[in-house]
């Protein structure tokens, strides 16, 4: 029997096994959402405010879910509102399927009304995209689509459909993908890298492991704690990595880079084995790269074969799922104790304990709100089960610095982007593929007027996230480096806000205002008494720094408290 | 890092948007492409690029992976010139009367090895195939005496002076890997 393309369409996204979709219609794309609307009842789905957050929401269901994110929207200007969530997925490794309505076959290349070239914008920063003119296509194109956005190194992928491959009929079966011979991301394991990468690490002295992105996408949490116990490493984590260890671990030794930890930043560069485990040595990690671990062989487990010797030389290449390649080293390493060496991190963790934590945690009573104190109250409040939801700035900064967690998989920042606005939309997303669990959002205020529209979908679908708004009335991130770097020229910084919480009552969001320390545990009780969503705003400190931190192109070393 | 000529060749599915795809990765990293041609391989329903570019080996390596990252891509690899063998083809055309007042014109052709592919009445049209210098030292030759109307040359072809094609094995390997359950 035939069926439209968009008919096909529902029935390629359900034998994917989608069950929840973000979007927005339009004219290009109307055929598809007139046929979703006898699968209402099969979908989960979410109309966002605005095609960008259709594709932030996405990405947080995407993180949260471990499989791919979806989202519809129409072409033209739809289309180019979800640049900045592909560009950003493709950044973080989150898998994406973006659906884009195009104008009709006949008229590509024409500048027909909302016509873009989305294939050729998306080229760049997207893994795959590919254009449906003709509904044939459909089975094929979707399967792949989602083979390539959820395997090896995830990703973006777009499928730009026509709309006459949207209306015209088509005998369509399911197809399915799991080969492409152009792309092959499933490894066997290279057993001499394996045997050279365990020799290295059991002749270690001041061994030291960095946890990326891939561990939790791999989920490979056990294996990796497994292999830590074993050779006895001190671990620290990128932005992208935090979460896969629990904070309380004792391996834990913090987070790396720029407004990392100093003592793993500082023992970086002392190591003599530096094991990198998912992780691609972005540039907020490693600093000056010339600087960079100057007495370490490196070790480099990584899926993505071109990120091998792309910022950092390494001894030995591990390619492949970290949940295979790290038994395979474990199995071959000694047990080992390395006491002395986990030990000399001690210091360094005192230091910044001195200099930094205790400040921010514990201010004077008459010192206006710190960051790093909501946070953490917020995080006690929660017992570090709550997944953690970032915006960009200095609150993402002291909410990765401070919240702490038990479980895996609780962390979603955009790492790789930094992109502002990402923050509300995530939420909804992870919310959606963790109901049961508490999501919170840290924002400032500029990143939440990038993005605030969510609200809408927020009290549409009743997504009981708990946003709390830290309002410093200063980009202040930009402000930070404006002081640091910029002799305190407060170019374009300060903003007039408007009454944050009046904003939330007029959507009917139930929210307060804390201004004062002995405010915050009553408001804090008051925003996690229910499921609801709620917004908590409060007023932080204008003239707070996220610290430590490495001068943007200095080296670890160089850290600043 | 030393710069040099660095001859990239990839092999890929043969489907729109793929030269898109292969020259961003050069454009990212502001390398200039000096040469390029394509044209279907001898495998069926698989495209080859040669293209050749002067940059330093580090980044070369990066610029090939990078380039065989992507999905329709089968394969990458770069070569320096001592591991290939390699032509260009050069078109000149010159005036017809020129030609016939001057003489001297079978000297050229004979020192260069080149040929002679159209005669008309207002233009002649030479081709000469080599390596760059050869068919440049051939067009100053003629600019110099004759003068040139037009002249253009293509891209490089190459061949490595391995045995076997690089492409075949591998998807003859990928076959046997598939049946262990791995891709590679
Ligand atoms: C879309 C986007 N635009 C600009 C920036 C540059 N930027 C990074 S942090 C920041 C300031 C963020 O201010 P706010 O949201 O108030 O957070 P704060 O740093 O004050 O906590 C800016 C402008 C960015 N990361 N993303
Ligand atoms: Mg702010």
């Amino acid at each position: 029997m035939k069926i439209s393309g968009s008919k096909a369409l529902m029935e390629a996204l359900l034998n994917e096994g989608v069950d929840t979709i973000f979007g927005y219609p339009g004219g290009s794309i109307i055929p598809v959402f007139d046929a979703l609307y006898d699968y209402m009842d099969k979908f989960h789905y979410v109309l966002t405010r605005h095609e960008q957050g259709a594709t932030h929401a996405a990405q947080g269901y995407a993180r949260i879910k471990g499989k791919p994110g979806v989202c519809i929207v129409t072409s033209g200007p739809g289309a180019t509102n979800t640049i900045t969530g592909i560009a950003d997925a493709m950044l973080d490794s989150t898998p994406l399927v973006v659906i884009t309505g195009q104008v009709n076959d006949t008229m590509l290349g024409t500048d027909a009304f909302q016509e873009t070239d989305l294939i050729g914008i998306t080229l760049p920063i997207s893994k795959w995209s590919y254009q449906i003119r003709d509904p044939k296509e459909i089975a094929f194109a979707v399967a792949k689509a989602f083979y390539i956005a959820g395997s090896g190194r995830p990703g973006p992928v777009v499928l730009d459909i026509t709309k006459n491959a949207q209306s015209e009929h088509v005998d369509f079966t399911p197809a399915k993908c799991d080969f492409i011979r152009s792309y092959l991301p499933n490894r066997s394991i290279d057993q001499y890298a394996v045997t050279k990468a365990a020799e290295l690490i059991n002749s270690a002295k001041k061994p030291m492991a960095l946890v990326g992105h891939g561990v939790t996408i791999g989920e490979a949490e056990q294996e990796l704690m497994a292999f830590l116990d074993k050779a006895d490493i001190p671990a620290a984590w990128t932005i992208m990595g935090e979460s896969a260890m629990p904070t309380d671990y004792r391996l834990n030794k913090g987070m790396v880079g720029m407004h990392g930890n100093i003592a793993p930043n500082i023992k970086t560069n002392e190591c003599d084995v530096l094991i990198a485990i998912g992780m691609r040595f972005a540039d907020r990690v490693t600093g000056d790269l010339k600087r960079y671990a100057p007495n370490a062989k490196v070790i480099h487990f990584e899926i993505d074969p071109a990120e091998i010797n792309k910022n950092v030389k390494c001894e030995v290449a591990l390619l492949g799922n970290v949940k295979n390649t790290l038994p395979a080293v474990t199995s071959l390493i000694k047990q080992n104790n390395h006491k002395d060496w986990i030990d000399s991190f001690a210091q360094y963790q005192a230091k910044e304990n001195d200099n930094v934590i205790s400040k921010e945690l514990n201010p004077k009573p008459d010192e206006p709100l710190k960051m790093g104190e909501v946070v953490r109250a917020i995080s006690n409040a929660t017992e570090g089960n709550a997944i953690l939801v970032t915006d960009v700035g200095q609150n993402q900064m002291a909410a990765l610095r401070y919240f702490q967690f038990k479980q895996k998989r609780s962390v979603v920042t955009s790492g790789g982007a930094g992109t502002m606005g990402f923050g509300i939309p995530a939420a909804i997303g992870a919310k959606i593929a963790a109901p049961v669990r508490t999501v919170c959002l840290f924002c400032g205020d500029g990143g939440f007027q990038m993005t605030m529209q969510e609200l809408g979908t927020i009290i549409q679908e009743k997504t009981g996230v708990k946003i709390i708004l830290l309002n410093n009335n200063y980009l202040g991130m930009v402000r930070q480096q404006q002081e640091l770097f910029f002799s305190k020229r407060y170019s374009s910084t300060p903003m007039l806000n408007p009454d944050f919480c009046a904003v939330a009552k007029a959507y009917g969001i139930a929210t307060s205002h804390v201004t004062q320390r002995d405010e915050l545990s009553s408001a804090i009780n008051d925003m996690l008494k229910d499921d609801n969503p709620y917004l908590l705003v409060v007023e932080i400190d204008e003239n707070g720094l996220v610290l430590p931190m490495v001068p943007p192109g200095k080296g670890n070393d160089e850290i600043i408290v | 890092m030393e710069k040099k000529l660095y001859t990239v060749t990839v092999f890929s599915e043969n489907i729109p948007g793929l030269l898109n795809q292969i020259t961003i990765v050069f454009t990212r990293r502001q390398i200039n492409i000096e040469t390029l041609s394509v044209s279907p391989s001898a495998i069926k329903g698989i495209h080859k690029f040669t293209i050749t570019a002067y940059t330093d080996e580090d980044t070369i390596k990066n610029v090939v992976k990078q380039i065989d990252k992507r999905i329709d891509i089968l394969k990458a690899y770069y070569n320096t010139d001592d591991e290939l063998i390699y032509q260009e083809i050069a078109l000149y055309k010159i005036e017809t009367g020129k030609v016939l007042a001057m003489g001297g014109i079978e000297t050229i052709i004979r020192k260069y090895d080149a040929r002679v592919l159209e005669v008309l009445e207002n233009c002649i049209v030479l081709e000469k195939t080599g390596l760059y210098e050869e068919t440049q030292n051939m067009f100053n030759e003629l600019q110099q005496s004759i003068g040139v109307l037009q002249f253009i040359r293509s891209g490089r072809v190459a061949i490595t002076k391995d045995k076997k094609e690089r492409l075949s094995d591998m998807l003859k390997k990928i076959q046997e890997y598939r049946s262990k359950g791995v891709d590679v």
